[in-house]
């Protein structure tokens, strides 16, 4: 499993650089990792980010955008608009959460 | 007397009722299958209607015809199940106990999940060809169309038989060539996912074929709204998509009932283990096929690799003994490529679909990624093994589980 070196940490990511760990994130991890995919976060992106780390708690998998929108409350069109293009992968990415799996 | 009580008289409970039946004392367990129909449809083949190769009526049969003695087969929709209590309401408030459950009612497509798609246009402009109703009409509207904008449209993943849109995609070309018309008709592939297929070398090579068909590709695309008047697709990032004709796969979902009693999650899928397909939250209830959350594809040959080594632990599980034979997601699918041709892909949980050959190594006689006329033959030989092996739960020369012998790996390394 590779390493890598993010804020002068190291942490745990897959090859497309998820972190594996969910013990390994933070908050300023999270802003790192949005900053290098060119976003800012702001309260609205936070709440999408909380939103995601407590549903993962809870069922084991990273939440699907539908997810997102009739549990988390935050409308599909928000999203795109947050975490432009690939708002499900995005997001992931930034809670420091596994990719959300794809099905075959 | 115990009770085994089946949802779903479909591929995967028949399979069930026929290969339990045989492993239970009829002294023992009573099983009885609940299916709100009679008639027993051949899915594999309602893509083919579209294009007039099947009729409806060469793809259905009496249900209770392949169910075996011994086994009960009540028509009724099922209103709930109440898992405190071991006992399955229907809609006529009839209720039912069980000792233990296997939920196998599949899953179903949902038009009215997507604004402006089940209105106006449905069944006009507006088609999908995953109902025999949707696919009979499909073949109505290609038979006097006269060409435009074709567009294939997915809405979101999970579907069943994820490869049928291109499947549909390969043979509407193949049709439109062969009413020398394809120069009439401009077709567009759009899909929520980021290429053709999911995984990255299947989906390369399907890739590789759209573009050969000339049939341009959309990815990313998560639909918003089908705009009936203005026949047009338009996402939630504000792209539109134009269309003379629009051939969708509208969002999945398993059964409604399975919400009302708390077993699905948010598609109404029954979380189970994947590897003994029992649910996460109640022992004696399992989800087999379509309906359960497993991470795979939703398909027939999942159902049939899974039911070999669900029967096994399925009475280790009566007798209070470990569930020993695990699944590994094994799935195999032809993908018909027309004129004559397909392609086979050979899968699992872990392993993407590789190129190679099936079932015998550097023999086949089927090639795996490749187009190929055995591949075609095979595919459709397949409808008299469903009726005949398939559904009875005889042996078949496959093994339930994956087997990396004859797939091609260095592809895979990118």
């Amino acid at each position: 499993m590779p390493v890598a070196t993010i804020n002068d940490h190291l942490v745990q990511v897959d090859e497309e650089g998820f972190l594996t760990d969910y013990d390994e994130w933070n908050e300023d991890l999270a802003r790192v990792l949005a900053a290098q995919i060119g976003i800012e976060l702001t309260e609205d992106h936070w709440k999408a980010i909380s939103f995601l780390r407590s549903d993962y708690k809870l069922t084991g998998e990273t939440p699907t955008l539908r997810r997102v929108t009739t549990v988390g409350g935050i409308p599909t069109k928000e999203l795109f608009v947050l975490f432009p293009k690939k708002p499900a992968k995005k997001m992931a990415y930034i809670a420091g959460l596994p990719k959300p799996r794809g099905c075959v | 007397m115990k009770q085994l009580l089946i949802l779903g008289g479909g591929t995967a409970g028949t399979m069930a009722a026929n290969r339990l039946r045989r492993r239970l004392s009829p002294g023992e367990w009573r099983i009885t299958v609940v299916d709100q129909s009679e008639d027993h449809y051949y899915q594999p083949g309602q893509l083919f209607i579209p294009f007039g190769i099947y009729q409806p009526r060469d793809l259905v049969k009496p249900r209770r015809r392949f169910l075996p003695a011994g086994v009960e087969l009540v028509i009724a929709e099922i209103e709930l199940v109440v898992p405190e209590d071991n006992k399955v309401v229907l809609a006529d408030k009839t209720e039912l106990f069980y000792d233990e459950l296997i939920i196998a009612t599949g899953t179903s497509p949902r038009p009215g999940e997507t604004a402006g798609m089940a209105e106006g246009e449905w069944r006009k402009s507006v088609h999908e060809f995953y109902t025999f109703e949707g696919a009979t009409a499909l073949a109505h509207k290609l038979a006097d169309w006269d060409g435009g904008r074709l567009v294939i449209h997915i809405v979101d993943m999970p579907i069943k038989c994820p490869v049928a849109p291109l499947e549909f995609t390969f043979l509407a070309d193949a049709y439109f060539a062969e009413q020398g018309m394809r120069d009439r008709v401009e077709m567009v592939f759009v899909t929520p996912l980021d290429g053709a297929f999911t995984r990255p070398v299947a989906s390369r090579h399907l890739g590789a074929m759209l573009e050969e068909r000339k049939v341009s590709i959309e990815t990313d695309f998560t639909v918003e709204r089908v705009d009936a008047q203005e026949r047009t697709l338009v996402s939630y990032d504000e792209r539109e998509i134009p269309f003379d004709l629009l051939v969708t796969v509208p969002l999945n979902m398993g059964a409604d009932y399975l919400a009302r009693s708390g077993l699905g999650d948010d598609l109404n899928y029954v979380p189970v283990n994947p590897q003994t397909l029992q649910s996460k939250t109640h022992e004696n209830i399992f989800a087999l096929g379509d309906a359960s959350d497993i991470p795979t594809s939703k398909a027939g040959s999942v159902a049939h690799f899974s039911l070999e080594l669900f029967e096994d632990n399925f009475v280790h599980h009566i007798h209070g003994r470990p569930m020993t034979k695990l699944f590994d997601g094994h799935a195999n699918c032809f993908i018909e490529s027309g004129h004559g041709k397909g392609l086979l892909i050979d899968f699992n949980y872990d392993t993407e679909p590789l190129p190679g050959k099936y079932p015998l190594p550097g023999l086949g006689p089927f090639s795996l990624l490749r187009e190929s006329e055995a591949n075609h033959w095979g595919k459709m030989m397949f409808r008299w093994v469903y009726w005949n092996l398939l559904l009875p739960g005889k042996e078949m020369p496959l093994e339930p589980l994956m087997s990396m012998a004859g797939k091609e790996v260095e592809e895979a390394v990118r």
